[in-house]
């Protein structure tokens, strides 16, 4: 009874959580005329399939090639730049007694608290006179400097719970700082990092306000703005079924990679370091 | 391979509390030193000093000739085995144990000859590829030496490695380690709460007491000759009983009657006034089993409860203690770790006794055995010089008649 019960509930949250999701795929395979004039199915009725037509059309369009391009490289900058400097900051966090620590972390905080949109302007006008607007550089900034903070909690967390004795034993054994940090404690702290870095590469990815805002051109304009500006050649009739192709492109990255990450991210990596 | 000299080693933390005070301990080539004491008497702090992961405030770290002081613990070439084994969880014990040679850069033929001679010494064969979290805590403790042995360091250091394992485990342990070092004949310093791994491990044993060097000996000097009421109180399982005594002329007054001393002793603790008289369990016995022909004295006394263990028997006698003593002994049991219970002689009896709880039974002392301890200092008056190592206060030319 009580298997059931949970069997139901998560098949109620999975077709909760996914409807949407599969709504948007049925939509990708239907004909622009059929959305148009309804077509109420979950399949496409005889004759409202497009096949692959959509994707096709998706993919073969220039603007939309490059915010892709756009996004997997701007987001995956900034995952790497954001994880390095969360990895050593958080470590020297966790592992150094230094003055302004509690200065750093509260700061580290009040920035992730600060709401996204205030800073859009500002950031419109100094990106302006740096010349920073419209470029990678200008969309990687924003994106590092508010994943970073999360980024830093998380890995400093992880650092806390791998025992000092770690690095000691290395050094004893004739590790360097340096060396102690990379071959023992970064392994260790994988979970983390890996962890910090699928958080940060859902923020870059998934951002709008950014990306619509600071850019102008499809030199570096990323996927969910792109999408934005999708609109066809009828301004008013907005082409449904390839703006729910090229959600469903744009998706395909972010799930590739979440099951890369998610291999890395092993729980009780450190069990058998020490007794318990 | 090298010696260790610590010449007047001082460890200060920020409060200025010192953990450890001028120690100086001089640990030869190929030495197994035992470093013991009750917890926070600064025996790992000193270790950790050694190998480096403590600053030294004051003194000289000598290490094979050089003054390693400064020097980061890479640099020193020691190798060191830690309470928890710290071993690294990400790699299979093969990894783990060429970790340090893989630092040094060795070509991999080496590695693999080095780590499979380690292994082969500590019979982990069968476990190099396994990763150290699906090992048992006694295989986790012969990889965590199979790290430190593989690299050729000039010194070994043991930080209480066995005090994670099950009681049978420690012992086999215990004589593995011992086995060990032995067979390597490599300089080796440990640090142990535990006095049976401090008696049975160590060619020599040196006592910490609060960051105080008390007394650097062998086992048996430590046991036959403690040098104050701390070392004779820590030293040996049951502990050595101490009784309030006054000596007069060759005779001691002790709670349960008076018992005869010689005259060397005697003339040692004269005029001293009250003091404290330290026994052994084992100096006593049931007078009905002694042969006659040893010499030593008798008295009463009823027996108030009686452990019987099959080759031996322990019987418990409480007596009375003027409160000079009673303090010093408080004092004493709290430096011990110990808690404070009623004062009580515990006597070592032989397994065939036909003494029962309530008897009244006529106890026979080994007074030979018998160290008189000044109450003020703890100080051990009768105290044989010449067979009880070092103690700091006491060059071992004067005599302690002070």
């Amino acid at each position: 009874m009580r298997k059931l019960g949970t069997a139901l509930g998560c098949l109620l949250i999975l077709v909760w959580c996914l409807l949407p999701v599969a709504w948007i795929i049925s939509l990708s395979f239907k004909s622009q005329t059929a959305i148009t004039n309804g077509s109420p199915g979950f399949l496409p009725a005889s004759g409202d399939s497009a096949g692959w037509q959509n994707y096709k059309d998706v993919l073969d369009n220039e603007q939309f090639r490059r915010a892709i391009i756009n996004s997997i490289g701007i987001s995956l900058i900034a995952t790497a730049l954001s994880v390095i400097i969360a990895t050593l900051a958080a470590y020297a966090i966790a592992r150094l007694e230094f003055q302004g620590k509690k200065f750093v972390l509260t700061t580290a905080l009040a920035i992730a608290m600060f709401p996204v949109v205030s800073l859009v302007g500002p950031l419109f006008d100094m990106w302006r006179a740096f010349g920073l607007y419209d470029t990678w550089p200008g969309l990687i900034i924003p994106y590092m400097s508010f994943t970073l903070p999360l980024a830093i909690w998380t890995l400093s967390a992880f650092f806390r719970e791998i025992p000092w004795e770690m690095e000691q034993a290395a050094q004893v054994d004739g590790a360097t700082s340096w060396q102690a940090f990379r071959k023992v404690i970064v392994p260790l702290a994988a979970p983390g990092v890996f962890t910090a870095a699928i958080l940060t590469f859902f923020f870059a990815w998934n951002d709008f306000v950014f990306g619509i805002s600071l850019t102008s051109t499809e030199r570096s304009r990323p996927i969910p703005a792109a999408l934005s500006f999708f609109v066809g050649s009828d301004p008013f009739n907005r082409p449904a079924s390839l703006l729910a192709a090229g959600a469903v492109v744009s998706t395909i990255p972010i799930i590739i990679i979440v099951l890369i990450f998610q291999r890395k991210i092993v729980a009780g990596l450190t069990s058998g370091a020490v007794k318990g | 391979m090298a010696a260790i000299e610590m010449k007047n080693i001082v460890k200060k933390y920020g409060d200025g509390f010192p953990a450890v005070n001028d120690v100086s301990i001089n640990v030869a080539d190929g030495e197994f030193v035992i470093l013991v004491g009750p917890s926070g008497c600064g025996k790992s702090t000193l270790l950790r000093m050694i190998v480096g992961l403590e600053d030294i405030t004051e003194g000289e770290m000598v290490i094979g000739g050089k003054v390693v002081n400064d020097l980061a613990p890479r640099d020193r070439n020691l190798a060191m085995v830690f309470q928890n084994y710290a071993l690294y969880p990400h790699l299979s014990v093969y990894e783990n144990i060429a970790f340090p040679l893989r630092l040094a850069k060795a070509d991999e033929k080496t590695v693999d000859e080095k780590v499979r001679a380690a292994s082969k010494t500590l019979e982990l064969d069968e476990h190099l590829q396994r990763k150290p979290g699906n090992l048992s805590g006694g295989q986790r403790q012969r990889v965590a030496m199979g790290r430190a042995i593989v690299r050729d360091a000039d010194a070994f250091l043991f930080d209480e490695p066995l005090s994670n394992l099950d009681a049978k485990l420690r012992g086999q342990m215990r004589s593995e380690i011992s086995r060990l070092q032995k067979k390597l004949g490599i300089t080796t310093v440990y640090v142990t709460h535990d006095q049976t791994e401090a008696m049975t491990l160590g060619d020599r044993v040196a006592v910490l007491k609060r960051g105080l060097l008390q007394q650097l000996a062998t086992p048996r000097e430590l046991y036959g000759n403690p040098g104050n009421l701390f070392v004779a109180g820590f030293i040996g399982s049951p502990p050595m009983n101490f009784l309030p005594a006054t000596v007069e002329g060759t005779t001691v007054e002790l709670p349960f009657g008076k018992v005869e001393i010689s005259a060397e002793k005697a003339e040692r603790a004269a005029g001293k006034g009250l003091l404290i008289a330290g026994i052994r369990p084992e100096a006593f016995e049931d007078a009905s089993v002694v042969d006659s022909a040893r010499t030593g004295s008798t008295f009463k006394a009823v027996v108030d409860v009686l452990e019987w263990l099959g080759n031996e028997a322990y019987a418990y006698i409480p007596f009375e203690a003027p409160p000079e003593v009673t303090e010093q002994l408080q004092q004493l049991e709290r430096d011990l770790d110990g808690e404070t219970l009623r004062t009580q002689l515990v006597i070592g009896l032989d397994g065939s006794t036909k003494i029962k709880e309530g008897d009244e039974a006529e106890i026979w002392v080994d007074t030979s055995k018998m160290h008189l301890f000044d109450p003020a200092t703890g100080e051990n008056l009768t105290v044989d010089l010449e067979n009880a190592g070092e103690i700091p206060g006491h060059s071992a030319k004067q005599p302690a008649t002070a």
